[in-house]
C-alpha cells in the first residue's frame, strides 16, 4: 500500500546567532536525515528526551518552518519545496494539535470564531453552515455545543485541548501531528484526551504523527514507535516489540529507565545510567551520535550506521542488541 | 465538620451559578458587542465619555461658525481677540479684571448666582478671559487629536510591520525610529518657527504628529515579536490563514491593551508638547491662543490672579483624565479575561438559589 505521508532524509539546521574561531556561521543541527513512512489510518509515536528534534519533525511536516534539505511526499505530491500559495490547498489534508492548551488558543477569541477559522479560510467554497459544523465539532470532540460562545479562559486545561482538537477536525484532516498534546494535563485527563483521539482514529480513518515524551502514552496510543536522539532516528519498532526487546543500546537505556508499576519486581528490569550529557547540536559526533555515551563504542561507530531492518525492528546501530 | 462541607457545597453552588449570570450576558453576541457592552459598564470610562463629548460641544459652540455666506453665532458674546474695557469694579484692590462668575447662592450672600460679563475674568489688557479659554481649548483639542491620530497610526503601522516581518525589515525601520529620536524636536520646532514665523496651529499638529510615533511603534514591536511566536499564531498558520489575516485578527487585537494605553498618553503628553513649541514661537502665537500658551502666559500672575492659571489648568486636567478613563475603559472592554464584579443583590440571589439547592439534596 502507498504510504500518506513518505518522509526522506528530511535535515532542518538553525542558523545559531554565533559563529565560530573562523567567524564561519554555526549551525544547529535540530533534525538531521530524518526518513520514515506513514500508511493511511496508522499512528506513527515520536520518542525520545528534549531538544532530540521530535517537535522540530512535526513544525517541518506542516510547514511551519522551512527543510534545510530532504523530501517530505504527502499522498504522492512533494511539498518540501511547494510555495505556500501552493500549499494552501493541501492543508486541510495535515493538521496539528499543540502542546500547550492555555497557548494554542487565541484568548480574544470565542470557542465558536476558533474552531471557524479554518472553516472560514478554506470552507468558502463549499458553502458549509460554518455555525452548524462548529457545534457538530463540539459535540463531538465532548464539549456542550452552547459552549460556542465562550471564551478560551472559562474552560479548564483538558476542555481546552478538546477544542484544540476540534480546530485540528474542523477541515477533515488525513494527517494529524499531535505535539505532545498530553503533557501539560493531568494524568486522569491524560487519559480521557488518549481515549478521544482514538476513537476519532478509527472514526475518521486519521493518520497520526505522535509526539511524546511520555513512553507509557506513547505504548498507549501508537502501534508503531520510532526513537529519536539528537536529530536522528536509531530505531523504529512496533510497540509491543520495543518495549520487550529494544534493539539499539539508547532505545534499551530508555526502556529502562520506565519505572514499574510492581515495587516488587525492582532489579527485574536493569537501570542503565548513560554518562556524560547530550551532545551538543552545534558540533554532533560524527557517525553515530549516541557513540560518546555508548558502552559499545567501537572505531567502526564514526561512520553512521544506516537504519537497517533487524528481527521486527528498523536499527540504526553497528552493534544491535540480540 | 458537617456544617463545613455544607458550606462548601454552598460555595461552589453559588459559583456555578454566577458563572451562569456571565453566560447568560454574552450568549448569542457577536465579539462587538460584548466589548461594547462592557465597555458601557465601566462607569469611569461612561463618565468620562459624557464629561468630554459635552465639553467638546461646549468648547467648539462657543464661538460662531461662518459656513459660505452662513454665519452660525456663537452662545458667548466676546470674541477671544475683543479689545473690551478693564472692569475694576467689586474686585479686590490693585486687582484688574476679576472673575464675575458667582457660584454661591443668594440665600447665603445676597448676590445671587450668575455668570456676569466677564465669568473667567479679563488678561491684562482686556480680553474676555472665558472666550479666550475657549478658543484654547478648541486648539488644544484639535492638536491633541491629529496628534494621537498621525502618531497612533504612524506607530502602530512601523511596529507592527517590523515585528512581524523583522529581518531586514525591521532593522531598516528600527534604525529609522532610532533616528527620529534622536531628532530634539523642540529644538527643531523652535528653529522652524523662529525662520518661517508662524505656520498656523495645523503644521504644528503636523509636525509633532510625525516625531510623536516612535515610543508606541517600539512597544507595538515588542508585543509583535512576543505574540508572534505564540502557539495560536502556529495554528492560524498550520490552518492556512494569510499574513494579514494573523496580523489583523490574531496578533493585533491581543495588543490593543498597550496600544490604547500608549495612545491615550500620548494624547495627554501632546497638550504639553504643544504648549512648549508655543512658548517658544512655533505654533500657537498671539493673538491666538492654547490652553498651554494661556498658562505658560499667565504663570507669574498665579499669586495674585490665580484665575487666570486656573481655568485653563482645569480644562487640561478634564480633557486628560477624560481620554485616560476612556482608554481605560475601552481596554478593559476589549479583554475577555476581564469580569465585572456582580452586584450585592445578584451575589446574594445565586447565594440563595445555591443553598436551597443544597437543601433539597
Amino acid at each position: 500500500m502507498k504510504p500518506l505521508l513518505k518522509v526522506s532524509g528530511l535535515t532542518k539546521h538553525f542558523p545559531s546567532k554565533n559563529h565560530n574561531f573562523f567567524g564561519k556561521r554555526e549551525f544547529v543541527h535540530a533534525v538531521d536525515d530524518v526518513s520514515f513512512e506513514i500508511a493511511t489510518g496508522e499512528t506513527l509515536g515520536l520518542v525520545g528526551e528534549s531538544g532530540c528534534g521530535k517537535s522540530t519533525t512535526g513544525r517541518l511536516i506542516t510547514k511551519l518552518i522551512p527543510a534545510t534539505s530532504g523530501n517530505i511526499e504527502f499522498s504522492g505530491q512533494d511539498i518540501t519545496n511547494m510555495k505556500l500559495n501552493e500549499f494552501r490547498n493541501l492543508r486541510p489534508q495535515i493538521q496539528m494539535i499543540f502542546q500547550d492548551p492555555y497557548a494554542s488558543l487565541n484568548p480574544r477569541h470565542t470557542v465558536g470564531t476558533i474552531i471557524a477559522t479554518p472553516l472560514k479560510i478554506h470552507g468558502k467554497k463549499y458553502g458549509i453552515d460554518v455555525k452548524k459544523q462548529v457545534q457538530e465539532l463540539l459535540e463531538i470532540v465532548g464539549l456542550n455545543p452552547e459552549h460556542y460562545n465562550r471564551y478560551p479562559h472559562e474552560f479548564s486545561g483538558g476542555q481546552r485541548q478538546r477544542i484544540g482538537i476540534a480546530r485540528a477536525l474542523a477541515l477533515k484532516p488525513k494527517l494529524i501531528i499531535a505535539d505532545e498534546p498530553v503533557s501539560a494535563l493531568d494524568v486522569s485527563i491524560q487519559a480521557q484526551i488518549l481515549n478521544l483521539l482514538q476513537s476519532l482514529q478509527t472514526e475518521f480513518n486519521l493518520s497520526f504523527i505522535f509526539i511524546a515524551h511520555d513512553l507509557a502514552v506513547v505504548r498507549h496510543f501508537s502501534k508503531r514507535v520510532a526513537v529519536m536522539y539528537a536529530g536522528n532516528i536509531v530505531e523504529v519498532s512496533d510497540h509491543v516489540n520495543l518495549y520487550a526487546n529494544p534493539k539499539h543500546p539508547y532505545t534499551k537505556a530508555l526502556m529502562s529507565a520506565v519505572p514499574s508499576a510492581d515495587p516488587d519486581a525492582v532489579g527485574a528490569r536493569e537501570r542503565i545510567r548513560l554518562s556524560g550529557d547530550i551532545p551538543s547540536p552545534i558540533s554532533p559526533p560524527s557517525g553515530c551520535r549516541f557513540r560518546t555515551r555508548c558502552w559499545k563504542t567501537q572505531d567502526v561507530c564514526t561512520t553512521k550506521p544506516p537504519l537497517i531492518q533487524i528481527g521486527k525492528s528498523l536499527v540504526a546501530c553497528h552493534f544491535p542488541e540480540a | 465538620m458537617i456544617f463545613k462541607r455544607k458550606q462548601k457545597v454552598v460555595e461552589n453552588l453559588a459559583e456555578a451559578n454566577e458563572n451562569a449570570i456571565f453566560n447568560k450576558e454574552t450568549e448569542g453576541l457577536s465579539q462587538g458587542q460584548i466589548v461594547f457592552r462592557r465597555f458601557v459598564r465601566h462607569k469611569a470610562a461612561m463618565i468620562s465619555v459624557f464629561v468630554l463629548f459635552s465639553l467638546i460641544m461646549i468648547v467648539f459652540t462657543s464661538s460662531g461658525v461662518k459656513i459660505g455666506p452662513f454665519t452660525i453665532p456663537g452662545w458667548w458674546q466676546y470674541k477671544f481677540d475683543q479689545l473690551l474695557d478693564l472692569r475694576t469694579e467689586g474686585c479686590p484692590p490693585g486687582v484688574v479684571g476679576c472673575p464675575t462668575l458667582d457660584m454661591v447662592p443668594s440665600f447665603i450672600d445676597g448676590t445671587g448666582m450668575g455668570l456676569g460679563m466677564h465669568p473667567f475674568g479679563q488678561d491684562d489688557i482686556g480680553h474676555d478671559y472665558l472666550s479666550m479659554v475657549m478658543r484654547g481649548a478648541q486648539r488644544s483639542i484639535y492638536v491633541m487629536v491629529v496628534i494621537g491620530f498621525l502618531g497612533g497610526s504612524i506607530g502602530i503601522v512601523v511596529g507592527s510591520i517590523s515585528g512581524y516581518f523583522r529581518g531586514w525589515v525591521d532593522a531598516l525601520l528600527m534604525r529609522l525610529t532610532d533616528f527620529v529620536i534622536t531628532i530634539p524636536t523642540i529644538i527643531i520646532g523652535s528653529v522652524v518657527g523662529y525662520h518661517f514665523g508662524n505656520l498656523g496651529v495645523g503644521f504644528l499638529a503636523f509636525y509633532l504628529g510625525i516625531f510623536a510615533w516612535t515610543g508606541l511603534s517600539r512597544l507595538v514591536r515588542g508585543e509583535f515579536l512576543k505574540l508572534r511566536e505564540m502557539e495560536f499564531v502556529d495554528a492560524a498558520r498550520v490552518a492556512g490563514a494569510s499574513n494579514r489575516r494573523i496580523i489583523f485578527k490574531h496578533i493585533l487585537p491581543n495588543a490593543v491593551g498597550i496600544i490604547i494605553v500608549s495612545i491615550t498618553l500620548l494624547m495627554s503628553g501632546a497638550i504639553l508638547l504643544e504648549t512648549a513649541l508655543s512658548y517658544l514661537g512655533f505654533g500657537v502665537v498671539a493673538p491666538d491662543v492654547s490652553l498651554g500658551s494661556l498658562i505658560s502666559q499667565f504663570q507669574d500672575s498665579f499669586t495674585i490672579r490665580p484665575w487666570l492659571f486656573w481655568w485653563p489648568g482645569l480644562f487640561i486636567i478634564t480633557i486628560a483624565l477624560s481620554i485616560n478613563f476612556i482608554g481605560d475603559g475601552l481596554r478593559d472592554a476589549f479583554d475577555p479575561r476581564q469580569r465585572r464584579r456582580l452586584g450585592k443583590k445578584e451575589k446574594a440571589a445565586s447565594r440563595d438559589q445555591a443553598k436551597i439547592a443544597a437543601a433539597s439534596n
